[in-house]
């Protein structure tokens, strides 16, 4: 139990030596960028920055699924002349609800769809649950597989554009990950007033090229005539313009949308290119429709709906309404980055200031730095000589958790430094376990060095049994935690591994050294 | 100071007859934890922010902060405040917004507070702001209870694990008793509970169990070691013997949290007063309850099955 070998001495020391140079990249910038720099990261409330918890709206993702099944569905039955009652997306239910006029056609009717399904399953079962009854009602419901599936895709798909978007505002270092099933958290460090970002995210920016029916008056109240829409203009909501619903070019087909300035009026605009597929459309269109109005519709609003003076064929076209340097600007990034699958709303907002971070790291650290010297003194005045190798061992352990809390790239925030602290006013439990149970076994009558070896073996069985007990409670905190707890949990559970390293290897190790030293006829416990 | 130890905590050969005052510790714990019960419900936790959907913002005004100046600000934007207080520094002003009605509504609240203030204050700094809807909060909520739900399962699989399930039991009685001590003292204090008190109240569930189990573990040894000695005795004499130890960790903790307490800033010193509080009820629970408790279960289960067995080494 005392004995050590060379070897076991080595390794022990060695890895009091790995946990030291493991923190090192803490201290300066990497000096070459083929290093391993690994940090420990500050927390957002401890250098300031904005954290945001956004929502991917999955009603919507449901909804619009739905609607263009239903287009499908309505396209499938024309061929075969099959009429209905009721074609209905019910999003709610997740289902779509078709009720025929008659009821014989209902084997037709099902002809027509189920090449639709077998089409959408990219998956091995079917996107879409088919149920017919003979009164002439089929029930379309999305399967929870194909749910779950388009709720991931939506979630991705929605990261990804997420990240474009901030990356074109300059943000360094932005953190954007999954969180659940839908739902995306955005950290963006150095950013206290996140409100520019969250205009950027607040808007999904699908935009589309829709024709203008000149012949319905939107302004005169009144129904919209079938398959058109009233949609009010962006910057004046009061005003309404029939568009058709046909979609004639998609925002989708856009390669890039730059801001700049119309040569002739000086007033903001956006510039966009389209691709070869957007290119062929917008020709096409436009070359069929001179002389009448085209609608430029973002998320439901009418940016400008211009007069086509002649067929623009060359793939480039130029956005005007009213722009200012600012909003022109976002636009073309909106546009740029992409359409967002679905409406995101922010449900959790953290934000800090750099002046509140600095205040929080001095305030934790004079606490560090005073709850070290307590317990140091602690030790020292409660077990003197023994004290000392527990405080010993309490650097080296400060030391270790750094260590490998720069290796798991791990994130130090606030409540991060209290379990810093508290860890260290645990962790030399272990020492005064150590220190009262050889203390006992002296005053048992043993020989020095028969009591070393029984006061470490059996005060071992209690360091175990006590600090996994513990050990458990803060797992549980960090698989359920959020944010900065997380932090906490993560130094806690990292010191108490580490503690009970230095108490059980590294007091072993000191003391055997000091015994072999001194052969003491008495140990000073 | 470098050689033998200055003070001792405990002389040598204390004989404490600690189970003597068992049913007064029993008594006295479980007034204290009905009267915290009872506070839970009435007056009720100062629930922060995170559980119960809102948001606060701290600001920095130049000079001293005129309060009248930023209440007036507020309402002639019409923003509904729940509170507007000094934090810390005078210069220093915390802002309350209760839970607004849907998600879209916290945001244009955050805009409109910002807004207002920096109409009203030149110069005006917003160190901190932090909106929660209510579908985060309640999940937040839902999430801290199901930590400490599933820590105490946890912990008491563990110990019936290690030892007996008399010790188990014995553990987390004890440790709910603990925990709704914790409570009462948020609500008498009217301490912010929010998220880093689930932390803390984690810590102190993981600190008050690692003090137990080093009581039950000099109990367990002792029973194989004193075959005949009477249990009441036999938890007396284990308390004794770990007694200084007991007391030094909580003091080493103790001096850990007080400078949190003192020096961690506004945010950080209510966990770390939460943390004082456990400190002292976890360590004297030990002692004062869960030993009892202990006692009242294995007073003739633990000492027959001792008794006949043979091999001390067949029950751990």
């Amino acid at each position: 139990m005392m004995y050590f070998t060379p070897l076991k001495t080595a390794v022990i020391l060695g890895l009091c030596l790995l946990g030291t140079i493991l923190c090192i990249p803490n201290l300066f910038p990497a000096p070459a960028p083929w290093l391993p720099w690994r940090q420990v990261h500050l927390g957002l409330d401890l250098r300031g920055g904005s954290y945001l918890l956004l929502e991917v709206d999955m009603k919507a993702v449901v909804k619009e699924r739905l609607d263009s099944m239903v287009d499908a569905v309505r396209q499938a039955l024309r061929p075969g002349a099959i009429f209905y009652q009721t074609l209905e997306a019910q999003p709610d239910q997740n289902r779509i609800l078709l009720k025929l006029r008659d009821p014989a056609r209902l084997d037709a009717a099902l002809a027509a769809i189920r090449p639709l399904i077998a089409a959408e399953g990219r998956a091995s079962t079917p996107e879409f649950d088919v149920a017919s009854s003979p009164d002439g009602t089929i029930v379309l419901t999305l399967s929870p597989v194909a749910l779950n599936a388009r709720a991931l895709g939506a979630v991705q798909q929605s990261i990804e554009i997420v990240r474009r978007r901030i990356d074109e505002t300059g943000v360094v270092d932005p953190q954007i990950t999954q969180q659940g099933e839908t739902r995306i958290v955005v950290q963006l460090p150095g950013i206290s007033d996140p409100n520019r970002i969250k205009e950027l995210l607040g808007k999904t920016a699908h935009m589309t090229f829709q024709l203008v029916d000149e012949t319905a008056n939107p302004n005169a109240g009144g129904v919209p005539p079938p398959g058109v829409d009233f949609l009010p203009m962006q910057d004046n909501p009061n005003q309404k313009i029939a568009v058709r619903r046909r979609v004639d070019v998609d925002g989708g087909d856009l390669t890039d949308a730059r801001a700049g300035t119309n040569p002739q009026t000086g007033e903001w605009v956006v510039n966009f290119t389209f691709n070869s597929i957007g290119a062929r459309r917008f020709g096409d269109v436009t070359r069929a429709n001179v002389n009448h109005r085209f609608a430029i519709v973002l998320d439901g609003k009418v940016i400008s709906a211009p007069v086509i003076r002649e067929p623009i064929t060359g793939g480039r076209g130029q956005i005007s309404g009213s722009f200012t340097a600012q909003s022109a600007n976002d636009l073309s990034v909106l546009l740029r980055a992409g359409a967002l699958p679905a409406p995101l709303t922010v449900v959790e907002e953290r934000s800090v200031g750099p002046e509140l971070g600095a205040d929080s790291i001095r305030a934790g650290a004079i606490s560090l730095a005073v709850g070290f010297v307590l317990v140091i003194g602690f030790m020292a005045t409660f077990y003197g000589l023994f004290g000392w190798f527990a405080n010993i061992c309490l650097v080296v352990n400060l030391v270790l958790m750094l260590g490998i809390m720069s290796v798991l790239q791990a994130t130090l925030t606030l409540p991060g430094m209290a379990g810093i602290l508290l860890t260290l006013g645990m962790a030399v439990d272990a020492n005064i376990l150590i220190n009262e149970r050889i203390r006992e076994e002296q005053r048992l009558g043993r020989p020095p060095l028969s009591a070393l070896e029984h006061g470490f073996t059996r005060a071992y069985n209690t360091i175990f049994d006590s600090n996994v007990a513990a050990f458990l409670a803060h797992v549980m905190l960090f698989i359920f935690g959020s944010g900065p707890v997380r932090g906490f949990a993560v130094t806690i559970t990292v010191g108490i591994a580490t503690s009970m390293f230095t108490a059980w290897m590294l007091t072993r190790l000191l003391v055997s050294r000091w015994y072999i030293e001194r052969r003491p006829q008495l140990l000073p416990v | 100071m470098f050689m033998r130890p200055t003070f001792r905590l405990v002389r040598d050969n204390t004989k404490i007859q600690f189970m003597r005052g068992r049913i007064m510790g029993l008594v006295v714990s479980a007034i204290l934890s009905t009267a915290s019960v009872v506070m839970f419900f009435y007056p009720g936790l100062n629930l922060g922010i995170d559980f119960s959907g809102g948001i606060v913002m701290e600001v920095r005004t130049p000079g001293p902060a005129d309060f009248g100046q930023i209440r007036a600000a507020l309402a002639a934007e019409h923003i509904p405040e729940q509170g507007v207080q000094q934090f810390g520094d005078p210069s220093e002003v915390l802002i309350r917004l209760g839970a607004q009605p849907s998600e879209a509504a916290v945001q244009q609240a955050v805009t409109r507070v910002r807004a207002a203030l920096e109409k009203a204050v030149s110069g005006v700094k917003v160190l901190r702001t932090d909106a929660v809807g209510a579908s985060v909060s309640s999940e937040l909520f839902r999430n801290g209870l199901l930590a400490l739900g599933i820590s105490l399962v946890m912990i008491l699989i563990y110990i019936w694990f290690r030892f007996e399930w008399q010790f188990a039991i014995g553990a987390v009685v004890t440790l709910i008793l603990d925990i709704t001590k914790a409570i009462g003292f948020l609500a008498i204090t009217r301490i912010e509970f929010d998220l880093v008190m689930v932390a803390a109240i984690l810590t102190i569930l993981g600190y008050s169990t690692n003090d137990k189990v080093v009581v039950y573990d000099r109990v367990r040894e002792n029973l194989r070691k004193y075959k005949t000695l009477p249990l009441r005795d036999l938890i007396d004499l284990s308390i004794n013997e770990t007694l200084n130890r007991t007391l030094g960790t909580s003091m080493t903790v103790f001096l850990a949290s007080l400078p949190l307490a003192l020096f961690g800033g506004e945010s950080i010193s209510g966990f770390a007063w939460v943390m004082l509080f456990g400190i002292i009820v976890g360590t004297s629970s030990s002692i004062f309850i869960a030993a009892p408790i202990l006692l009242f279960l294995g007073e003739n289960r633990l000492r027959r099955e001792a008794a006949p067995a043979a091999t001390p080494a067949a029950r751990s």
